[in-house]
């Protein structure tokens, strides 16, 4: 069964048809790039799939379930902004996450945060932008979730620290989870996905492995990307 | 740091020729163990499943082999060790030719050239 099944989904804001019916089947084991210029409908999907906005008509299964409860449980997401109360310290905020999350390691969110060398004593709102996403992406790959969709996890931190997320999402990989990371950042994170996922206009208009790409076309996904999505 | 890979190359194929040049120079050692899946996939900063693929294609090619529980060795075979050299000398004589052929050079300034370059050295 798949991870995260779209049937015909389709979202619409008024006029606008954010996703316009697409079909995308995502399976276990694997790390997908979600990739589209802005508003081509790849926050719009990771909301649907947290089930934060309902679809206009269609269907977006996690593991066979609409989202919910259960499905929230299973689910590690990192949306695209600050979400998190910002008067709580990052110790506080582990507690909250072991409370709210049966999956959440903690061992696991104090190693990273001891890798990056950050002090758990700061309150969100005393950190830098970059630190403050840190925080919440440890908080995020901290679960042993079935699924992790992170929403622009790379945009906001220096390139050392992109270099350890992207070491954290490779030790972290099990082929029982699937990873969605949306980003337009390419370049950075192409070596790390099994497939991508072209998002334009609210249709999917590319789903294939990325070495069967670079194999096809004799370019890197950055590249076609350029291509595809020329202005 | 994370290994650097060349533009709309499949990634497994180019992690599959480092590792043959890595023990064609010895900087793998014949029945060296070498690292997990896992491990080599954040050296390189790549999918596992990417690695996962090179390495199954270096121990079809005989380069590397597995004990079912300990783990993936470089073979001590000097055979596939003579070949593999032959086949990785083959590519980069290949390269250099035709960049030679390129700047307008025939096969025998090339040879000449390589020879006296050699000399030189």
């Amino acid at each position: 069964m798949a991870l995260l099944e779209c049937k015909t989904l389709a979202k619409r804001y008024g006029e606008v048809a954010a996703l316009d019916g697409i079909d995308l089947s995502l399976e276990a084991g694997k790390v997908i790039g979600l990739l589209g210029p802005n508003g081509s409908g790849k926050t719009t999907l990771i909301k649907l799939a947290n089930g934060l906005i309902k679809p206009t008509s269609g269907q977006v299964l996690i593991e066979g379930m609409a989202p919910c409860v259960k499905t929230k449980a299973k689910v590690a997401y990192l949306p695209d902004r600050d979400f998190l109360p910002e008067y709580m310290s990052t110790a506080q905020l582990l507690d909250y996450y072991e409370d709210f999350f049966a999956d959440f390691d903690r061992e696991r969110a104090l190693g990273m945060l001891a890798d990056l060398g950050l002090d758990a004593s700061g309150r969100l709102k005393e950190l830098s932008r970059g630190t403050r996403e840190k925080v919440q992406l440890i908080l995020t790959m901290s679960r042993r979730a079935h699924a992790y969709l992170l929403d622009e996890p790379i945009a906001g931190v220096d390139p050392a620290a992109r270099d350890y997320i992207l070491r954290t999402i490779i030790s972290n990989y099990s082929p029982d989870s699937l990873v969605l990371i949306s980003t337009h950042l390419i370049a950075d994170i192409e070596s790390v996905l099994d497939d991508v996922v072209f998002l334009k206009q609210g249709h999917v208009v590319l789903h294939e492995s990325a070495e069967d790409l670079r194999e096809r076309t004799g370019k890197s996904v950055d590249s076609l990307f350029r291509e595809v999505f020329a202005c | 740091m994370p290994w650097d890979f060349a533009d709309g190359l499949p990634i497994w194929r180019q992690i599959a020729v480092r590792i043959k040049s890595d023990v064609a120079g010895g900087r793998l050692v014949p029945g060296e163990k070498i690292a997990s899946v896992r491990d080599l996939a954040v050296q390189a900063g790549v999918n596992p499943n990417t690695m996962q693929r090179a390495l199954a294609q270096l121990e079809q090619e005989g380069i590397l082999r597995t004990e079912r529980t300990s783990g993936r060795y470089v073979t001590e075979d000097a055979a596939v060790l003579e070949v593999l050299r032959g086949q990785l000398a083959s590519g980069i004589i290949a390269d250099l030719y035709c960049k030679l052929r390129a700047i307008g050079m025939d096969d025998d300034q090339i040879v000449a050239a390589v020879a006296a370059w050699k000399d030189e050295g």
